[in-house]
Formats: C-alpha cells, sequence, structure tokens
C-alpha cells in the first residue's frame, strides 16, 4: 500500500506569477579614489618576498611502540652432517674425514690458506697489539665538568602509578634494583591500586624481574646484606613483612596487626647479628621496634620515642627516618617528624637512658638520616628546605648546612666513595650532588631528573649507580661522572680538616653562648630576688592567662563607669553641651569629662 | 697429503696459537687441533659470520671479496681465511 500525502491549495491564495523585463543599466555607487588616504600607508620600494618553488613538507615525529625483549638460550647441536654420515659413529666421522682430506682441491687450499695465515700470525707475533703504553703514570684529575647521564628510567607498570617511596640495590653487584611502591597521600589510593612492589633487573626495564604481592602496599624495602634472597619490608599499615625470592612473590611471614606499629613502617633496617636475621623498624606512631624474622610473632624488643625520657607512648615523636650503622652495632638514630633527631644506643640499662641525645634543627620532619661512611662521627640529616651536617658530640646545632632551598628536600644520602660527596633529592623533581670541598655554598651538580617530585634516592655501593624515585613511580637510573666517583688526592685528609674545623666553631660558639647566659643570670641574680620572682611568676603560662584576662575587664569597666558619668552629666546639662560630650570610649574621654566642668 | 700435515705443523709452531680448525663449507669440521666441543662450536659459529662478511664485501660492491677476517677481543685473536670450498681458523693469543 503506497503511502500517499496530498498537499492542497486554492490557486487563488498562490502568489503572481513573475514577470521579468530588461532595464537599463543603472550607477548605484561610485567610489572615488581618496589620494589622501594614502597618507597613512608608507610606501615602500623595493619590496622584498620570498618565492620558494620547492615541495611543500612537514615534519612529524612519532615514538614507536615499547619494543619488548626477552633473552632467550638456543641449544646447539652438531649437524650439517650428509645424511649417510651419523655423527654420533666414530668410525663414520673419521671415515668421510679422511676421504675429504684425500681431495685434491682440500690440499692446494689449505697451502694457500696456510701461507696467508701464517703471515698474519707473524704479524701479530712481530708486534704486540695488546701493550699497555704509559702503565705507570697516574691518571691526573681531569678538569672536566662533573655530570651525569641517565642510562635507564623504569616505569610503574600498573595503570594507577604509585610513589617510588624506598629503594634498595641489590647487596652483590649493581645487576638489580628492589623499588617499593606506595601511595603516600592520606587515603590517595583507590581499592584499584595496586599493592605491588618489584624487583626491577637493571638491563630490562621493560618488565620488572620479580614481583612482591604484600597485603599492603610497601613503604619500604631493603635486602639483607647478608643473604641477597632475603628482603625485608615494612607496609602501610604498619606490619613488617619478610620476602625469600627463592620462595615466589607472597611474603614468607608477616607480623600480627596487634603487635605491629600503628602508622605505616616508613623505615625497617637490617641489624647485624650472628644470625643475619634481626632488623628493626620505626614509624610515624613513635615507636621503634625489634624484630626477629625467624619468629614474627611479636617484636623482640620495644621502644618509645619520647624524649622527656619518661617512655610515655602519648609523649612520643613519630619517627620518618632510621640510620643504623652495622660497625656501631648498638647505636642508631632515628629522624622525628618535628624535626629533631634522636640519638639512641640500644644496650642502655634502663628505658630512660635508651635515648641519648637529642639533635633539634630541622623545622620540619627529617626524612633521612646518614652518617658519612668514612667519619661515623658525622652525619647527614635531610628535611624541610636545607640539609644539614652533624657531629655526634655537638648537639645544640649542625656543623654545616646547605643554603635555603625553594622546594623541599625529600632524600638524601653519602657517597660510598667519597667522603666529601652527597647527593639530595627535592620536590621540585632536581638531584643535587654536592661536593663540600670543592663549594661550600652552591651543589656541583644540579640534574633535572624530571618534572615531578623525586621522593626516594640510592647510590649503589660502588658509587657509580644512583636509582631515583619520583613520583609517579618512575625510577630513573643515572651514572656519575668519573670526576665525582673517583677519590682525589688528599680528600680525606682535607674532610676531616673540614669536620674538624667547623666542630670547633660550633663548640666555640656554644661556649660563648652559654657565657652570655650566665652572665645575665648573674646580672638578674645581682639586681634582688623580688625582680627575679615576679618574672618567673609571669613566666608561667597560666598566671600570664589570668592575668591577662584580669587587665582586660578592669579596663572595660573602667570605660563604662565613664560612660556612666557622662551620661548623667548629659542629662543633667542641656544640648549645648552634647556636641562636645561625644559618648565615644577613648583615652580622651577623662580629659574631656575634667574638662566639661570647666567649661560649664 | 704430507704438505697438509707439514702445512698445518708449522702454523701450530708459531708463538701464541692455540689451536687451528679446517671447515668445509657445509660448517663440518675436517681438521681441528682443539677438543670436540669447542670445534663444533667454532665450526658453527665462524663459518657463519664468515658468510655474513662476505656477503656484505660483495654487497657493498659487487666486484669485491673477502680475503681475510680478523676478529680480535680482549683474550684472543681469531683469524679466518676463506676459500671457495673450504675455511682455515687459527686462534691466536697476544705474546705476553
Amino acid at each position: 500500500m503506497e503511502i500517499v500525502y496530498v498537499y492542497t491549495k486554492k490557486r487563488q491564495e498562490f502568489g503572481r506569477q513573475c514577470n521579468f523585463s530588461d532595464r537599463q543599466a543603472e550607477l548605484h555607487v561610485d567610489i572615488t579614489p581618496d589620494p589622501s588616504l594614502a597618507d597613512n600607508f608608507i610606501e615602500r620600494n623595493p619590496v622584498d618576498t620570498g618565492i620558494q618553488c620547492v615541495q611543500e613538507m612537514s615534519e612529524h615525529e612519532i615514538n614507536t611502540e615499547r619494543f619488548e625483549t626477552s633473552v632467550r638460550g638456543i641449544n646447539h647441536t652438531e649437524g650439517g652432517w650428509p645424511k649417510d654420515v651419523n655423527p654420533q659413529e666414530v668410525e663414520h666421522v673419521t671415515r668421510y674425514r679422511k676421504k675429504v682430506e684425500k681431495d685434491e682441491m682440500y690440499i692446494s687450499a689449505i697451502q694457500q690458506l696456510g701461507t696467508i695465515m701464517e703471515h698474519t700470525i707473524r704479524q701479530n707475533n712481530a708486534i704486540d697489539i695488546y701493550e699497555e703504553y704509559f702503565e705507570d703514570i697516574e691518571v691526573d684529575t681531569v678538569d672536566e665538568t662533573p655530570s651525569a647521564k641517565t642510562i635507564n628510567v623504569f616505569r610503574d607498570p600498573n595503570e594507577i602509578k604509585r610513589t617510588s617511596t624506598h629503594i634498595s640495590w641489590f647487596p652483590d653487584g649493581p645487576r638489580k634494583l628492589a623499588v617499593a611502591y606506595c601511595n603516600l597521600e592520606f587515603q590517595g589510593s583507590t581499592p584499584d591500586t595496586s599493592m605491588e612492589s618489584y624487583i626491577w633487573d637493571v638491563e630490562n626495564p621493560n618488565k620488572p624481574e620479580t614481583v612482591l604481592k604484600p597485603v599492603s602496599p610497601l613503604v619500604c624495602l631493603e635486602y639483607n646484606p647478608k643473604d641477597s634472597h632475603i628482603l625485608l619490608g615494612g607496609c602501610y599499615n604498619g606490619q613488617i613483612a619478610y620476602w625469600d625470592t627463592r620462595k615466589g612473590s607472597q611474603p614468607v611471614e608477616m607480623s600480627p596487626i596487634e603487635h605491629s606499629h600503628r602508622d605505616p613502617a616508613y623505615k625497617a633496617l637490617w641489624i647485624q647479628s650472628k644470625t643475619g636475621t634481626e632488623c628493626f623498624s620505626a614509624s610515624s606512631d613513635g615507636q621503634v621496634l625489634w624484630w626477629d624474622i625467624r619468629k614474627m610473632g611479636e617484636p623482640t624488643e620495644k621502644l618509645y620515642l619520647d624524649p622527656t625520657k619518661k617512655q610515655d607512648p602519648t609523649k612520643a615523636l613519630g619517627a620518618m627516618a632510621l640510620e643504623y650503622e652495622p660497625t656501631m652495632p648498638t647505636k642508631f638514630m632515628v629522624g622525628c617528624e618535628q624535626g629533631s633527631i634522636l640519638s639512641c644506643n640500644r644496650k642502655a640499662k634502663t628505658p630512660a637512658e635508651k635515648i641519648v641525645a637529642q639533635y633539634n634543627g630541622h623545622l620540619g620532619p627529617v626524612y633521612s638520616l646518614q652518617r658519612n661512611p668514612f667519619f661515623p662521627k658525622n652525619f647527614l640529616s635531610v628535611g624541610d628546605w636545607k640539609a644539614r651536617i652533624w657531629s655526634e658530640d655537638i648537639r645544640e646545632s649542625s656543623i654545616m648546612w646547605s643554603r635555603q632551598y625553594k622546594s623541599y628536600l625529600t632524600d638524601g644520602c653519602w657517597s660510598p666513595v667519597r667522603p666529601s660527596v652527597f647527593l639530595v633529592t627535592k620536590m621540585d623533581g632536581t638531584l643535587d650532588v654536592w661536593d663540600i670541598i670543592f663549594k661550600q655554598n652552591d651543589p656541583t651538580l644540579s640534574l633535572q631528573v624530571c618534572d615531578e617530585p623525586l621522593h626516594s634516592l640510592r647510590v649503589q655501593e660502588q658509587g657509580r649507580l644512583i636509582a631515583c624515585g619520583s613520583h609517579s613511580g618512575t625510577t630513573t637510573l643515572l651514572e656519575l661522572s668519573d670526576g665525582l666517583t673517583t677519590l682525589q688526592r688528599n680528600e680525606k685528609n682535607l674532610v676531616t680538616a673540614m669536620f674538624e674545623r667547623e666542630t670547633r666553631r660550633e663548640k666555640i660558639l656554644d661556649s660563648r653562648h652559654r657565657e652570655m647566659k650566665l652572665k645575665e643570670r648573674s646580672k638578674s641574680s645581682a639586681d634582688g630576688a623580688k625582680e627575679e620572682e615576679p618574672e618567673e611568676a609571669r613566666l608561667e603560662e597560666e598566671d600570664l592567662y589570668t592575668k591577662a584576662e584580669k587587665e582586660f575587664y578592669s579596663i572595660i569597666e573602667q570605660e563604662k563607669k565613664i560612660l556612666e558619668k557622662k551620661q548623667q552629666q548629659g542629662d543633667d546639662t542641656d544640648k549645648a553641651d552634647t556636641g562636645k560630650q561625644s559618648p565615644i570610649a577613648e583615652g580622651d574621654e577623662e580629659e574631656k569629662t575634667n574638662g566639661n566642668p570647666k567649661k560649664k | 697429503m704430507a704438505e697438509v700435515e707439514e702445512t698445518f705443523k708449522r702454523i701450530q709452531a708459531h708463538k701464541g696459537v692455540i689451536g687451528v680448525i679446517v671447515v668445509n663449507s657445509e660448517g663440518i669440521p675436517i681438521r681441528s687441533t682443539l677438543d670436540n666441543s669447542t670445534t663444533v662450536q667454532y665450526a658453527g659459529l665462524i663459518s657463519q659470520l664468515a658468510a655474513k662478511a662476505r656477503s656484505t664485501v660483495r654487497d657493498i660492491d659487487p666486484g669485491n671479496d673477502l680475503t681475510f677476517l680478523r676478529i680480535r677481543s680482549k683474550k684472543h685473536e681469531i683469524m679466518v681465511a676463506p676459500d671457495k670450498e673450504y675455511l682455515l681458523i687459527c686462534i691466536q693469543s697476544p705474546h705476553d
């Protein structure tokens, strides 16, 4: 059935048809040239125009997709033998060989080749091409500018990127790198965020070599320096776990939640012990716990970082950094969230004596602490906007410090081969290398590693390779130039001299301070005990408050009274005086009211 | 036959020579002064490399041909003398 729609319209409603007619041309507009407009323009003679008769081309950049390679071995087997010869049968083989050797061509070929070969052999013997010239001469320190080259970049393979919070090098050589990944923002991780941490093979940045699967993301990860298969990890939920790479990606054992930290375990380190299984961990909940990995059921020892030496958990300072030197097995240092560094002795008799000293200097959390590998009495602390070098004996302040940076410092460490070199990473993605005998005011080398904040840094034992981890999980591997990795002549002496000099300076300043304080005290005691007492009384907080309150109320009472007086006077006298008697409560009130009776 | 033996002995007698191998065009080691597994390895790998080297030289200039191939490494030098049918390989180490 056809669907038809009929349009109808009456003929008389149509418009009239068009009738076209011809007509003469008409001039509508005539615009005459206006020479005065030419004055707005400057004539240019000659005019240079470029013309080119060339193919138009455009340039585009493409980055090819990541090429994944994997290493495989090939099995070589003997082959190429003709069908009738079985390579396993010695007789067949020898028979075949003898047959070939009888061939005419063979004999002539061998003779010819033999001559050529002998010629080259004699050539080789004539000159020793492997001779080492100038062996005894020492390599002069080349004055090249220190530099660092990026060798490799390891990216977080997951979609949702997490910060690489901690890096640990494989103890037997720079082949592997263990990186802990965790999203450190408070409640920043979504349920989709992966909790895995990876061990990377330095040669293969495409795929991690081993995957570690903890129950909660790892904040720190350390290889056991004695056993390179064992790794210790501190989790975001406060638990401590350890892995054995031979046993797979699940942790071998984890500490129970009840006995673990209540905040992320920011740092966990291995301790020097006979069994090589002891470790300790610190967290911002103020506890330092010692563990033995064979028995993770509960910590072997506990310490509260309470600077008032009362082991009061409520007053404990949260810890962000831990420092332990295997050559000094009973001492360790903790860097706190409040900016102080506590030096502790594990073997002290009473818990109160465990905290030996406190070093205050930083304005923000101390993110990294490390002793100088050549001078253990001096240590480096990194936090807020400065990096500081301290001497153990001077407690009041650091002996050296870097200038105030513009961005926050996140991690730092000494170079294991040169006592005067240390490195720091910052929130703006730069890595600074300082050489204190070369320049004290500025870093020797400042590299922009990436555009986002760098969070972790680790130098490999041999001092050449540095790994730094960034906010989105990109770990960059850099190699330092020779100048920064070879020990300079006299370096140790220079650094020793520098440290001693600075230590002495601090001591002198310190003693001056003390002298001045003593003088002040003796002065004030000479002026009289009475003056001292009210001063001391005022210094107590609560009294200050009440005093301030009292003063405040007394002033208000005074003003009230003045107001009332005025009102009374205003009622008595006439409106003539009201102009002058403005009821504004000012100090001049009293003068006005005093003046008024006179004016009256 | 005797000349072949003489040639071999002469080459071997030179200072620093570790081993000599003769390989045919199919990669089968005909004569060798080294043990079987090493011989097989060298035969297979070197004949491939020599073939590649020859094809490279001829690709660049078809009128050219490979006359000798020397591979110097940290530990020793491998010298390869190619022929139409055979390949003579000699391994020499520096004299110190």
